[in-house]
């Protein structure tokens, strides 16, 4: 069951939407409120999502954010294909920060996460682009004293095609914004879709390759200034003295800002600010956590499992099957930063009566109410402009640096842009925290599963992110795809809530639950085959019979891959399912492990359904995309902790896959009119089993621990 | 001190510190932000930019050492062939996600088909190995290479 499915009464209903029209600014604007809530209703401002000006391109107003997974395309798309507009005759505008306006309809805040930006949107976008139309169609109606059935919306115009008549939507805003608002508009069905799972061009990416996009990294406010912080590099540490006597000689260095915890450098030029703060010398005091070590840390999340848990599933009895041979193991994962390409920063201007913010962040509302909460404004007088992410990963769900960065802009004059080295970012993430899986598969006679235990440690990420996904001590992500997708009769999930040490930040990471859950599975599954004497595919063949959308991806990724031929000595291939995020996957790893150890991922083959594609090209990168992210991870993903800091820090000592090391990545997708499923995250949780499953075909031996350790690997 | 910086045929006068690195110079007081900010060790590339011709990345680069030689980035690698075909190359394959490293990747891509029209993939590698992606667009990356070098007429190179 899904983490959504968990919180089945969240689900957006029918009748929790409205739409409104106005004529507003000179342009015809469309809002459906998204939540139904009577504070939506009574807000003075419209969510607008669609805004057609009397001439010039219809502007629609994108709610997700975009940090390349293709929202901009994707909501785009939903809202065009009902519009009857082409897409190149729109502009994507980002929302601005309003959670009371654009809140997600099932998140219920201004997230972009989670793979649910199209299943959210994809119903109240349609209805928002059905009703404008229907709105310009009866206007030009109207106007001609012909009936509205008569005339037909096409590519921006209404059209009446007995006298040849026509009128561009700009011509007819106006008068549209006061016709009756339609309810209950019917939507195309897939077999009328004229852009939805049709190719068509990315709109975000021309401006990403001549250099004028602007991510918030590039926000230029007039008299901006620039500052280099640094944090105390123990977690929950606090700045002790700062000697700033050579900083503040540096030429170009205006300031320094002391905090509590951190230190920065303004100056005219962020070469300046890194210079200076480079020459500070700087005394920390490190606090509760200065003789904190990994090794600590793993110690105290052993000592979780060996704890209290709370069952979070519950099928059947798995007390009750007894006998069989028993596959008993424990997989470990380690903490995991998100290098996100472009390093934290965050650009703010305080003055006495008002904030503005500029940034790339997946969570708009919260960066605007952290900004309001530092200065003591009141949230409307704070403005939050959303930029372009440099790559989000679930490191832009949190806004600590947004905090931080009104804390040093409270002590400058004008705005400042604070810009996180690679190191500090490597320092302070808000990191994927280890977990640990316990897994215990019971087998009956035939050698097939009768019972499934699966004991999670890890932290509640939902109880501060998003408490509606937690409930009665349970983390809904956490578990999320703990159970496994097999048919198994007896199945039970036990959750062992385990914090990381106060003042570590923990969050979010791509794929979320189920990346931490798949390994464990996969590799349990695995290992149950080969107690089973069963070949890996047959043996979740077997167990998929309630299953048929993730049976039909087995079958199409084992036969793209070859799956059972032979690919000759050291090399083999590792097999790994994923039903998540309302999407399903079958990912199967094709490796070489050299007599030394050295480990060559050659080949990786995807296959995924996920419903109804919104865009077809954008399916096939984000699934990519989800990959190389898992096999980062799975080969060199791993933070280490010395005296409470993180050691690690920039892509020589925490490296990431480079093009030298990429596999053939081959993405094949099943068409279906499914409604659409997640698939921001859908490849990434797959990667590292699959990975392990292969190389224990090659090797014989079962690794249980991420990253890849190819010292273990040597002379095997 | 004072330097004389050619950047996009355009001359700038810049007063900061010779061991300035070229990056911030570009960014923060030129104003040119396409050239983008990844790592501030050259392990990324997303700082790529072409003095006198030669890729060079720029967060460790000094204004000093560029000295007067012209200097190229991403705002302008669209007025020479290849860089035109570059781009074009990349919207071609779709493969721009997040696109905050393709400034530095298609500045290494240029200057790989300038040295070689017909880069082998142990080519493409040896270059482009330098460019951290983290959306994980190395595979379109690679095909909008070997595009580019297919959009070569004959016996022309940059």
């Amino acid at each position: 069951m899904g983490i959504l499915a968990r919180a089945g009464d969240l689900r957006l209903s029918r009748r929790s939407f409205v739409v409104s029209a106005l004529f507003a600014g000179g342009s015809l604007i469309i809002a459906p409120r998204l939540i139904g809530t009577a504070q939506a209703a009574e807000a003075a401002e419209l969510n607008a999502f669609i805004r057609i000006p009397p001439a010039g391109p219809i502007e629609l107003v994108i709610a997700s954010v975009e940090m390349g997974q293709g929202v901009y395309m994707g909501l785009s798309t939903l809202l065009a294909e009902e519009l009857e507009v082409g897409l190149d005759q729109i502009v994507a505008v980002p929302a601005p920060a309003n959670p009371a306006l654009y809140s997600h309809p099932v998140l219920r805040d201004q997230i972009t996460g989670g793979s649910v930006s199209i299943r959210g949107f994809w119903e109240p976008m349609r209805k928002a682009g059905a009703t404008g139309r229907l709105m310009l169609v009866a206007a030009a109606a109207d106007r001609w004293g012909v009936p509205a059935a008569s005339c037909r919306a096409e590519s921006g115009e209404v059209i009446h095609a007995a006298s040849g008549r026509r009128l561009a939507y700009g011509e007819l805003a106006q008068k549209a914004a006061g016709m009756p608002v339609p309810q209950d508009v019917p939507l195309k069905p897939a077999s009328a879709f004229r852009l939805i799972g049709k190719p068509a061009r990315r709109i975000d990416t021309p401006a990403k390759v001549d250099g004028t996009a602007r991510f918030g990294l590039d926000a230029r406010p007039p008299g901006v200034a620039f500052a280099a912080i640094s944090i105390c590099p123990t977690f929950g540490g606090t700045l002790g003295s700062v000697d700033d006597a050579e900083a503040l000689k540096v030429r170009g260095v205006r300031k320094v800002v002391r905090l509590s915890d951190a230190v920065a450098v303004v100056a005219d030029h962020t070469g300046a600010a890194r210079k200076g703060l480079a020459a500070l010398r700087i005394d920390w005091d490190r606090g509760a956590n200065a003789s904190l070590t990994t090794q600590e840390l793993e110690r105290r999340a052993d000592a979780a499992m060996a704890g209290d848990a709370l069952v979070a599933v519950n099928e059947g009895d798995v007390e009750a099957a007894t006998g069989g041979p028993v596959v008993e193991a424990v997989y470990r994962m380690p903490i995991l930063p998100h290098t996100t390409m472009e390093p934290m920063n965050c650009t703010v201007h305080v003055r006495p009566d008002s904030c503005d913010v500029w940034v790339g962040t997946q969570v708009a509302g919260r960066a605007r109410q952290t900004a309001a909460e530092v200065t003591g404004l009141p949230v409307e007088k704070v403005i939050v402009h959303n930029h372009l992410l440099g790559g989000g990963f679930g490191r832009r769900l949190d806004h600590d640096g947004v905090t931080m960065a009104v804390r040093v802009a409270q002590q400058v004059e004008g705005p400042v842009q604070v810009v996180w080295s690679r190191e500090e970012d490597v320092r302070h993430d808000s990191y994927r925290y280890l977990n640990l899986s316990r897994i215990d598969i019971r087998l009956g006679p035939d050698g097939m599963p009768v019972a499934l235990r699966h004991r999670v440690v890890g932290p509640a990420i939902m109880a501060r992110f998003l408490p509606i996904f937690f409930k009665d001590g349970v983390d809904f992500d956490i578990i999320d795809a703990a159970e496994s997708p097999y048919r198994i009769p007896n199945k039970r999930v036990e959750f062992a809530r385990h914090e990381a040490p106060e003042g570590m930040l923990t969050g979010n990471w791509r794929g979320v639950g189920p990346t931490r859950n798949a390994p464990a599975i996969e590799g349990g599954i695995d290992e149950a085959a080969h107690l089973a004497g069963i070949d890996p595919v047959e043996y979740r063949r077997r167990l998929l019979s309630g299953n048929p959308r993730l049976l039909a991806a087995l079958e199409l990724a084992a036969g793209k891959a070859g799956w059972g031929g032979d690919l000759g000595p050291r090399r083999g291939r590792g097999v790994a399912l994923m039903a998540a995020f309302g999407s399903f996957a079958a990912t199967i790893a094709h490796v070489h492990v050299g007599p030394d150890g050295a480990l060559k991922v050659e080949r990786i083959v995807c296959a995924v359904d996920c419903g109804q594609a919104v865009n077809p090209e954008v399916l096939h990168q984000q699934v990519e995309s989800g990959i190389v992210y898992g096999l980062s991870a799975a080969l060199y993903g791993r933070l280490t902790i010395e005296q409470g800091a993180v050691v690690e820090s920039n892509f020589d000592d925490q490296p990431v896959l480079r093009i030298n090391e990429c596999p053939e990545i081959e993405v094949h997708v099943i068409e279906s009119g499914e409604a659409p499923g997640g698939i921001g995250e859908l490849g990434t949780p797959g990667v590292a089993p699959a990975l392990m499953n292969a190389i224990f075909a090659v090797t014989g031996k079962r690794l249980r621990a991420l990253p890849i350790d190819t010292a273990e690997l040597s002379g095997s | 001190m004072a330097f004389s910086l050619n950047v996009n045929g355009r001359s700038y006068a810049i007063d900061v510190d010779a061991d300035t690195p070229l990056l911030w110079v570009l960014r923060d007081v030129i104003g040119l932000t396409g050239t983008k900010f990844g790592c501030g060790v050259a392990q990324c590339g997303a700082c790529t930019i072409h003095l006198d011709g030669q890729a060079v990345r720029s967060c460790v680069t000094t204004i000093e050492s560029a000295g007067t030689s012209p200097i190229t980035t991403i705002e302008a690698i669209g007025d020479t062939p290849t860089g035109h075909r570059v781009q074009q190359a990349w919207l071609e394959q779709e493969v721009v996600q997040c696109g905050y490293c393709q400034s530095g990747q298609i500045m290494s891509a240029t200057a790989l088909l300038n040295e070689n029209p017909a880069p082998e993939d142990e080519d493409i590698d040896a270059v482009m190995a330098g460019n951290i992606c983290r959306c994980g667009t190395y595979p379109r990356i690679r095909a909008a290479i070997k595009s580019a070098a297919a959009g070569v007429p004959a016996g022309k190179g940059g």
